[in-house]
């Protein structure tokens, strides 16, 4: 059942091996930056200017031909690694379409196999419309709900905890939903460990359970009144929760003023909620929350 | 008018023709501008209007009848039969007492479920919905249960499947007369 090779086939077929360097750069480009950060983070802590502040770093050179130099030959490198990369590892095309047939297993191309993923957890309109929406919409209104002029032109950990801290939440979570799509999600979309062989007949007990019938309303009562707990606890997260967080801590909400405190924190909810609901569902198999005529979460 | 720069520099005397100066077999400048410049904005125009026109002569694609005959009742054992699954897209299910046709579409992203005889379910690929042999849902994100299609013995005794006619579980359609048939 178990072995390397099962393992290695899915890391070498070519529709994967983007992922193998999306994991390399996600670990030097982390890397980098917080060992640049930290190296500055000391250098603030000891009165010194930032390392990108040194003399000999503030210096100006032209764009002729000292960058364009370095531009032209990343591209020729670029230009002879694509076509290495196109002559060994070969475009995986299929069949023609067809209606009837659907590929098992079927995946989405890498880039959006963090959306698939959370297509499991979420019904399509949630999923697939308003989080996608919120995440571009969000990332969009970065520049103006953080205003904090700390962190412009250099790097630096200290002065953007919270920036930086969320951002990479976001951030990993959405690399581990494409890795995971990509290296552990097999045949059906079951879950297969590492090495695990891919077994179309694979038995997993995917049953899951709404919150009202956890609770066992009956499932023929009117919605409203049986999403009653849903929609309290829903509201209570997305009330609630912002009202402590400006009291507990108070410099926090000052800083960014009533508006944009609402829009970031009611954007952290979201982000935080997204795995919070993906536990529930892999721990007690919890279906939806909220179970409306139009939409579940 | 000489400053500066243009002082010492003689200018040639430039002699601009008029268009009465011109011959008209002369091929001119002008002319060959002229022709091109309009040519480019007739051939644009005619070609937009070629294009709205062609809007008038829809490209349709006729889909075959969603209403096919499948066969005799008795051809079809206890079981999910996926004989008329590529082509039609739909499972033709014997229960035992009842022969009903499944919509072969998963109610969550519209892709193909795959039936699997030795777990007894129907299995979506694409994000793991599961589906009992009747159609209705257990497992996976999908929302509601596969739809039925119209079934019923014709004159000459076939099974007729309308596709178009559809079934919903969970309006309670799947108990009126054309949503199954009796099994022989």
């Amino acid at each position: 059942m178990y072995s390397f090779k099962n393992f290695l086939d899915i890391l070498t077929t070519p529709d994967n091996v983007p992922i193998l360097l999306l994991i390399a750069m996600i670990v030097a480009y982390t890397w980098i930056s917080f060992h640049k950060a930290f190296d500055n983070d000391k250098r603030l802590a000891q009165g010194r200017p930032v390392w990108e502040g040194e003399p000999h770093n503030q210096e100006k050179v032209h764009t002729w031909p000292h960058l364009l130099n370095i531009e032209f030959i990343v591209s020729i490198i670029a230009m002879a690694g694509l076509t290495l990369w196109s002559t060994f590892l070969n475009a995986p095309l299929e069949d023609p379409a067809n209606n009837s047939v659907t590929p098992n297993p079927s995946k989405a191309p890498w880039y959006f196999l963090g959306l698939q993923e959370m297509l499991v957890y979420f019904d399509p309109w949630i999923a697939g419309v308003v989080l996608p929406g919120i995440i571009v919409v969000g990332l969009i209104a970065i520049p103006y709900i953080d205003t904090n002029p700390k962190g412009n032109g250099y790097y630096s950990w200290r002065d953007r905890r919270f920036a930086i801290g969320v951002f990479l939440f976001g951030w990993f979570l959405w690399m581990a939903l494409i890795i995971e799509g990509t290296i552990l999600r097999g045949p059906g979309w079951n879950f297969f460990m590492p090495g695990e062989y891919w077994d179309v007949h694979k038995q997993v007990a995917l049953v899951n359970i709404n919150f009202s019938e956890l609770l066992n309303i009956d499932p023929k009562t009117f919605w409203l009144a049986r999403e009653l707990p849903a929609i309290i606890i829903l509201g209570l997260y997305f009330t609630i929760t912002p009202f402590l967080v400006a009291k507990f801590n108070k410099k926090f909400y000052e800083d960014l003023g009533l508006v944009r405190y609402g829009v970031t924190i009611m954007l952290l909810l979201l982000l935080v909620g997204l795995p919070v609901k993906m536990i529930l569902r892999l721990t007690i198999n919890l279906k939806y929350i909220l179970v409306t005529p139009w939409f579940n979460i | 008018m000489a400053n500066e720069i243009t002082q010492g520099i003689e200018t040639p005397a430039i002699k601009f023709r008029r268009e009465s100066d011109v011959d008209p077999k002369e091929i001119s400048r002008r002319k060959v501008l002229g022709f091109l410049g309009w040519g480019a904005f007739w051939t644009t125009m005619a070609a937009s209007l070629a294009g709205t026109g062609k809007f008038m002569f829809p490209a349709v694609t006729y889909e075959p009848s969603p209403i096919f005959k499948a066969g005799l009742p008795k051809d079809y054992t206890a079981g999910v039969s996926t004989r008329f699954l590529s082509g039609k897209q739909v499972w033709i299910i014997n229960d035992g007492t009842i022969i009903y046709a499944l919509i072969a579409i998963c109610t969550h992203l519209g892709c193909t479920p795959d039936w699997l005889l030795n777990e007894n379910k129907f299995k979506c690929n694409c994000h793991g919905s599961g589906y009992y042999m009747s159609g209705v849902n257990f497992e996976g994100p999908t929302p509601r249960a596969m739809e039925r299609a119209a079934i019923s013995v014709g004159a000459d005794g076939e099974i007729v499947i309308d596709k178009s006619k559809k079934f919903i579980y969970e309006k309670g359609e799947w108990d009126k007369p054309d949503s199954s048939i009796k099994a022989v």
